[in-house]
């Protein structure tokens, strides 16, 4: 034990369910070791933290080949949907929080939450639509400088 | 394995400071572990995560993570982080005396 991370900095451009667990996944796990942790959510992983749609993140079945199904049949209708519920189910059996409970958790934890200017003004977006634990909406620039003397994770 | 001196008794812990044998610990030492981890005076909330740890470890053979102790603890997320700001359920442990819980949430 020699080197230590002390600070980490977690870009989430992804809407999809596992395109956001695995960086709620790897902030949350960075505070509960006493790392310091913003989360920047850019793109279509401001869905995460959207009020009207972080309860609803679904499992993207088509262009996804770690499902091992055909193509066309990740494309039927519902499929995504039974798949997501599916998963929702198992990580409920293992305690893993849904979404917008675990977007509650990391704000708790004392990990910084913000929003891609670029991206809310390419939505149409504002302060408004977002979880009230997003602190701010922020540009590029401004996240370095929130991330400087840390590590960068891009997800 | 190192060894420790907490309240006059020598303890073998690991390389990160947790308890290798969680019967070696007694109340005495906590507030000597909590010192050397960074924390102050314990208080009555800290001494609530701390007997919590303990329980939770001689009933299931781990120790609870942060998700788990802001639920059931009876001490919630935040302020569980401001009372163990260098992270609640590993520091908790380490003074607990009882393993480094092992949770990915």
């Amino acid at each position: 034990m020699t080197a230590k991370i002390e600070k980490v900095s977690v870009i989430v451009s992804k809407g999809s369910l596992e395109g956001i667990y695995p960086a709620l996944i790897m902030a949350n796990g960075a505070r509960a070791e006493g790392i310091e942790a913003n989360l920047f959510f850019t793109f279509f992983g401001l869905d995460a933290v959207h009020k009207a749609k972080h309860e609803h993140i679904k499992l993207a079945t088509v262009g996804n080949p770690g499902l091992h199904l055909a193509t066309w049949a990740g494309g039927l209708p519902g499929m995504s949907a039974v798949m997501t519920h599916y998963l929702a189910r198992r990580m409920d059996e293992l305690d893993i929080p849904p979404i917008p409970e675990f977007v509650e958790l990391i704000a708790d934890t004392g990990a910084g939450l913000y929003a891609c200017q670029a991206s809310v003004d390419l939505f149409g977006l504002s302060k408004e639509d977002f979880v009230d634990q997003v602190r701010d909406i922020i540009t590029v620039g401004e996240f370095y400088d929130l991330a400087a003397g840390g590590q960068i994770i891009f997800t | 394995m190192p060894t420790k001196l907490y309240a006059g008794t020598e303890v073998t812990v690991t390389d990160e400071g947790f308890f290798t044998d969680p019967g070696q610990w007694n109340e005495d030492m906590a507030p000597e572990i909590a010192r050397e981890a960074g924390i102050g005076d314990l208080s009555a909330r800290h001494w609530q995560v701390i007997e919590f740890m303990r329980t939770e470890f001689a009933e299931k053979g781990s120790g609870p993570t942060v998700r788990a102790l802001g639920k059931t603890s009876g001490v919630s997320v935040k302020e569980l982080y401001q009372l163990f700001p260098k992270g609640p359920a590993k520091l908790a442990a380490r003074i607990a005396g009882i393993p480094k819980p092992r949770g990915c949430i």
